[in-house]
């Protein structure tokens, strides 16, 4: 196993080579039994700040990374532009340099805008951890959606795996497409036409818009949320990509019925929050197939191998 | 690069079963002693330990592995991260005895970040240092083994490596001096 990690930022899957993608878990399953024991904190990021910038809304993912930050003694300090100067008319560029001359080593990034993480690296002399930005890229959830296959699987290659739901506007599809692959296993997606982006098979993605089908086919079935933030204004419920969620739900919502009628061993995931009802019924969610709570415990882990990783060279 | 066998295959077994010896004569039944194995090297010494204490003298002896790299010193002074190995603990330490192992003691910052790595496991009553090589002379930190396999006198350009028949294909010390 090399030592070497090949990337100083985590801006997306895209630019990782499967050996980081290795080292990420190698160095996970080490964190995971650390936040498993009484005193779940080490100190390796004892001399490290970490700035947790989201220019947009997010629970999970902050806590998250902010628990990571914590179990590696980093000192954190937290940012979101609803209460900041952005609204003031601070640009992106000038907001995390003002942040960077009070001395701070990484930064965690949600932002709305496609690359923005990107942009911000070659702008900024800082390690950037890309958390999310606009309908690009969202790693680090999809090396925790991976991390579990394999946790659940032994191995994530040769596994087939179907993306149920709103591709389009889907950073975490995008990344765990390109993060599968890497990782040598296979991938639909499935979910409305309108859903679904026209480029997608030049991924090497094969596409279906029945879920029953894809449902025979795969071992893991990923639920993606319906992004009602993203859908428009049109219509009834403010969707305007199909005609209702009751219709949606009907179609391309996961059910036990439907489980039950495939009849297959599959496990199921989804990155949260969920839509109960919607993409997933309560009794799928809460059942033994489903391992969302386990995707969870997994991303602090993860998360901590990628802030240890990227914080591990010396200056 | 030179080498030289401090240490054959017969006489690194002798010393192993003395360590043995010497601790049983200070831990008895090993009623609350347990020995932790400090990772990556330090684990073969151990199991070899546990395994003639268990298995010759039929004592009952709880063996865990330590790895120290979260808590090392040097994290952020090298090229390439540190990679960590895997903690195997599955008794608290609370009011115990630890006899930690590792194969070679030199600077003494690897047994000081074991023993940092230890704590979060509970508070032990007394923590004890064994180890196979004591690279006198060489320390950086103020820590001294409890029982030593053989001392060794060495300057700073040699290495000195510990061979084991699970790992290597036999058990031998060996010096190098470049």
């Amino acid at each position: 196993m090399t030592n070497n990690f090949s990337t100083e930022h985590l801006l997306g899957i895209k630019e990782l080579i499967p050996e980081d993608i290795s080292l990420i878990f190698q160095v996970a399953d080490n964190f995971k039994e650390v936040i498993n024991r009484p005193l779940k904190k080490v100190p390796s990021l004892r001399d490290v700040t970490v700035a947790n910038l989201f220019f947009e809304n997010s629970t999970r993912t902050k806590l998250s990374f902010e628990l990571a930050e914590k179990r590696l003694s980093a000192d954190v300090i937290n940012f979101s532009s609803s209460e900041s100067s952005v609204k003031k008319g601070e640009s992106l560029v000038d907001t995390v340099n003002n942040i960077l001359a009070m001395k701070v080593d990484m930064i965690v990034l949600r932002h709305p805008n496609p690359g923005a993480a990107k942009f911000l690296s070659e702008r900024v002399d800082s390690k950037i951890i890309n958390a999310g930005d606009g309908t690009h890229e969202h790693p680090t959830q999809a090396l925790l959606d991976s991390y579990s296959i394999r946790e659940k699987y032994g191995d994530v290659k040769n596994k087939k795996v179907v993306i149920v739901g709103d591709i389009l506007h889907s950073r975490v599809a995008l990344s765990n497409i390109f993060c599968l692959q890497k990782l040598g296993a296979k991938v639909s997606v499935c979910g409305p036409p309108t859903l679904i982006p026209k480029y997608i098979t030049s991924l090497d993605v094969e596409v279906t818009y029945n879920l029953e089908e894809a449902l025979q086919w795969c071992d893991v079935a990923m639920m993606l949320r319906i992004q009602l933030e993203r859908q428009g204004k049109s219509g009834s419920h403010n969707v305007g990509y199909f005609p209702t969620l009751r219709e949606y739900a009907m179609q391309y919502g996961l059910t036990k019925k439907l489980l039950d009628k495939v009849n297959k061993d599959i496990i199921v995931m989804h990155p949260g929050p969920i839509n109960r009802g919607i993409e997933i019924s309560s009794d799928v969610a809460d059942s033994g197939q489903s391992i969302i709570l386990s995707q969870v415990e997994n991303g602090v882990a993860i998360r901590m191998a990628v802030l240890y990783l990227l914080a591990g060279f010396a200056e | 690069m030179k080498e030289r066998v401090i240490l054959e295959s017969d006489q690194f077994n002798l010393v192993i079963k003395r360590l043995c010896c010497e601790l049983i004569e200070n831990h008895n039944d090993f009623l609350s002693t347990v020995i932790i194995g400090l990772q990556p090297r330090g684990i073969f010494l151990a199991n070899r330990i546990h395994q003639i204490l268990t298995e010759h003298y039929k004592l009952d002896v709880k063996n865990g592995t330590i790895d120290a790299t979260f808590f090392r010193d040097d994290f952020r002074r090298n090229e390439n991260p540190l990679i960590p190995n895997s903690t195997k603990l599955d008794f608290a330490l609370e009011g115990k005895r630890v006899i930690l192992i590792d194969d070679v003691l030199y600077t003494g910052r690897t047994i000081r970040a074991g023993m940092d790595a230890m704590l979060a496991f509970g508070r032990p009553a007394k923590v004890e240092l064994l180890v196979l090589i004591d690279r006198q002379f060489g320390r950086h930190v103020p820590i001294q083994p409890d029982y030593t396999g053989l001392k060794v006198d060495t300057i700073e350009e040699q290495r000195v490596n510990v061979q084991w028949q699970e790992s290597d294909g036999k058990d031998k010390v060996i010096l190098f001096t470049s």
